[in-house]
Formats: C-alpha cells, sequence, structure tokens
C-alpha cells in the first residue's frame, strides 16, 4: 500500500508530467488562458490517462512483450513484438479519446465547447502516449500503472490549472511588448518548474 | 501549384520552393513562432549530442512522413486522414527507434520515452495536417526539410547554452575548465535542470519578437 501511494504522489509531484519532463507543453501553453478552460483539459487529460494507460499495460503484457503470446499456444513463446508498442499504444489512445469527446459532447455540451479544438487534439498530447511510453520503461505491474495513470494525470491537471490562476493576475501586470502573452508564460512555467523542484528527494 | 520557376532562385530552386525550404528556419520557425513540438525541445536538451540525435530523428520522420502523407493524399477520405497520418508517423518513428537502439544503444537509453515521443510531437502532425494534405510530393518534402532543420537549429542552440554553462563542455570537450578540475569556471547547476529550458525558451522568443515586432502579442 505504502509503495501506491508513494508511486502516485511521486507522479504527481517530484515527476510531474509538465514541470518535469514538459509533456504536453502544446496544450499546456495554449489552455491555460483561463483557468475555467484548464480545469476542463485537466479533468479530461487525467480520465484519458486513467483509461489508456492500465489499458496499455495489458495489452503490453498479454499481447506484446516477449513470451506474452504463450496463452495462445507455445509456439509462440518465443515472440517478442514489444517494437510495435508505440503504434499499437496511440492507437488505443485515439480510440480512447474518441470515446471520451463523444462523452463530454452527449453529458457535457458547455465543456464541450470549452474545449473546442483541443479534445481530439489529446489523442497527441505527449502526456497520454508520454505516460504509456514510461509505464512500458519503468515495466509497471498492472496495479502500479493505474496508480501512475491516476497521479501522472492529476499532476497535469495540478500544473496547468496553477499556471491558468497565474495567467490570469498576469493580465492586469505591466510586461514589456515583446515579452507579453508567451514569452512571459514560459518565464513563469520556469519558476513553477523551479517551486516542483522542492518536491524531489522526498520519500514516504 | 508546382509550377517550378527554375530560373528564380539558386539551388536550383524556384522561389517558392525556396520559401517553403526557408521560412520555417528564421521567419516562421516552428518553435519560437509556431510554437509548435517544444516538448522534447525542453526535455533533451541538456546535453548536445542528444539534442543532435533527436534533430536527425525529427528532421528524417517529418520529410518522410511529409512526403507518405503527400502522396496519398489523393486517396485518403477525410474522415480517417488522421488514423491514416498516425500510423504513417509511428511506422517511420519505429523504425528510427531500432535504428538508434541498433547503432547508439547508450544514447537511445538515455533518450528514453522521448524518441518514442517524436509521434506527437506536433510539428510532425502539424505539417502532414496543414501542408503535406494540400501539396504535392516535391514540396512537401522540403517543407519537412525546412521545419525539421527550424527545430534543429532551436534545439542545438538551447542545448548548446545548457551544456556549456551547466557543464562547461559542448559535445563532451571541455571548453570552460571546471574549478573542481583546477580550472576557473564555476558551472552553474540550474541549466542542467528542468526550469533552465523553459527560461531559455522564453527569452528567445522575447528576443524573436523584439527583432520582429509584428508577431508580438497584442491584448
Amino acid at each position: 500500500m505504502e509503495h501506491f501511494i508513494n508511486l502516485g504522489l511521486k507522479s504527481m509531484f517530484m515527476e510531474n508530467m509538465a514541470l518535469a519532463f514538459f509533456l504536453g507543453m502544446c496544450s499546456f501553453l495554449a489552455c491555460s488562458k483561463k483557468v475555467e478552460t484548464a480545469i476542463g483539459l485537466g479533468v479530461a487529460v487525467v480520465f484519458v490517462q486513467v483509461l489508456t494507460v492500465p489499458l496499455n499495460n495489458l495489452i503490453l503484457r498479454h499481447l506484446l512483450n516477449e513470451g506474452a503470446l504463450k496463452w495462445i499456444s507455445p509456439q509462440l513463446a518465443s515472440v517478442n513484438l514489444s517494437f510495435l508498442s508505440f503504434i499499437l499504444f496511440i492507437a488505443t489512445i485515439a480510440a480512447a479519446t474518441q470515446v471520451v469527446e463523444m462523452a463530454v459532447d452527449r453529458f457535457a455540451p458547455a465543456l464541450y465547447n470549452t474545449l473546442g479544438v483541443f479534445l481530439p487534439l489529446i489523442a497527441v498530447n505527449c502526456v497520454i502516449l508520454g505516460g504509456s511510453l514510461f509505464m512500458q520503461e519503468r515495466e509497471y505491474s498492472f496495479g502500479e500503472s493505474v496508480v501512475f495513470g491516476i497521479g501522472s494525470g492529476l499532476g497535469f491537471a495540478i500544473a496547468i490549472v496553477a499556471l491558468a490562476a497565474i495567467r490570469e493576475k498576469l493580465a492586469y501586470s505591466n510586461i514589456p511588448a515583446g515579452l507579453r502573452g508567451l514569452g512571459i508564460t514560459f518565464i513563469a512555467a520556469g519558476l513553477m518548474s523551479l517551486a516542483f523542484m522542492v518536491f524531489s528527494g522526498i520519500q514516504l | 501549384m508546382s509550377a517550378v520557376s527554375p530560373a528564380a532562385g539558386g539551388f536550383g530552386l524556384g522561389a517558392r520552393e525556396r520559401a517553403v525550404l526557408l521560412d520555417p528556419l528564421l521567419v516562421n520557425n516552428p518553435i519560437g513562432v509556431q510554437v509548435l513540438g517544444i516538448c522534447s525541445a525542453l526535455a533533451i536538451t541538456t546535453r548536445v549530442d542528444k539534442a543532435l540525435v533527436m534533430s536527425a530523428g525529427l528532421i528524417l520522420v517529418t520529410m518522410l512522413a511529409n512526403l507518405a502523407v503527400s502522396l496519398v493524399r489523393n486517396h485518403t477520405p477525410a474522415a480517417i486522414r488522421i488514423i491514416v497520418q498516425l500510423s504513417i508517423i509511428a511506422s517511420l518513428v519505429i523504425v528510427f527507434d531500432q535504428v538508434l537502439k541498433a547503432t547508439l544503444y547508450e544514447l537511445s537509453l538515455e533518450l528514453s520515452v522521448f524518441v518514442g515521443l517524436i509521434i506527437t510531437n506536433c510539428i510532425v502532425m502539424g505539417r502532414a495536417e496543414g501542408f503535406a494534405m494540400n501539396n504535392p510530393p516535391y514540396l512537401s518534402v522540403l517543407d519537412g526539410l525546412g521545419n525539421g532543420l527550424g527545430y534543429s537549429v532551436v534545439l542545438l542552440l538551447v542545448a548548446f547554452v545548457r551544456e556549456l554553462l551547466g557543464a562547461g563542455k559542448v559535445l563532451g570537450f571541455t571548453v570552460l575548465p571546471l574549478v573542481k578540475d583546477g580550472g576557473w569556471y564555476v558551472p552553474n547547476g540550474l541549466m542542467l535542470l528542468a526550469p533552465s529550458a523553459l527560461f531559455l525558451i522564453g527569452l528567445l522568443i522575447w528576443a524573436l519578437r523584439q527583432w520582429k515586432p509584428h508577431l508580438q502579442e497584442k491584448d
């Protein structure tokens, strides 16, 4: 149990997807102008992440890894398909995103309008694919992959909501013309990243 | 659209070809102006050699993906174009990843998931969707090359600054002798940590926008 809590906190804070690995930067910067949009995107990312990381974990362990195909026939025990992981992961993600998009459209049309183009773009959001690839590289078990999916998704959501709150305040400050908009956002994200480094080294 | 005007420019390229190839290098840089593909630009720039490998991968993938997408553009139904593009890109990245693992294994371990993340690099997707879907193969390859190079310029610049100031080295060769080795340079540890990449890109965008005021955001 302690192991899972530790992993969850680690993926949420110490190894924050957005601020430590710079994943999902495009939507991180583009969708953080308003807190409301940021919350919407954050929720969508958590949802898709929790769905796809465990799903890809199952695919990896029962179809792709060396010896994973043994359940079909013992002759296939030496087959190693793990090089196919990229293409299968992205297919799972694209499908899951489609499902989430249809669900949001059906049950929360207001949110659907706010998120606009960024909902389909979650399919090519590096946070999602990165989560699955980290899961493969670190050889997580199924339980670990569920915790990692929740933790990394929440970490991204926290980061983007915090950045959006900062940017709403920034609108009132007097910033040099060239730095306005994107430039100052990068600097603010850098300072946030610096602040998040405080968490590194914490162990339960 | 594919009208080639051979007399117009050097290198045997017409004016349009030249614009397609050279614009992304500076005027319309994918990272600095279009703000695409910054994820990997930030994460792997602690050392120049990592940035070099990543740039090579991205240039190859963007070029070939643009070529393939452009070749099948008239046979791709609009409804499934994203899936078609993604599978082309993912296949190319798999090839690059396997070649990298076979030739530069140590480096491929350090790049870890970021090679795979070329698939979701917005530059590749963006160029395939935004350019290659509507343009002939030859122009698309040039566009892929141009955007790949534009990405590489920024990547190498950031990596150069970070490795030089953070470790006193460039490509592993000592440029600024460190204090701990008897030299005079006290390395700036922040440069090797994540936040410095954000600061550097922020400053880069500032410089670019100060130089080209029409890029500045009005709010």
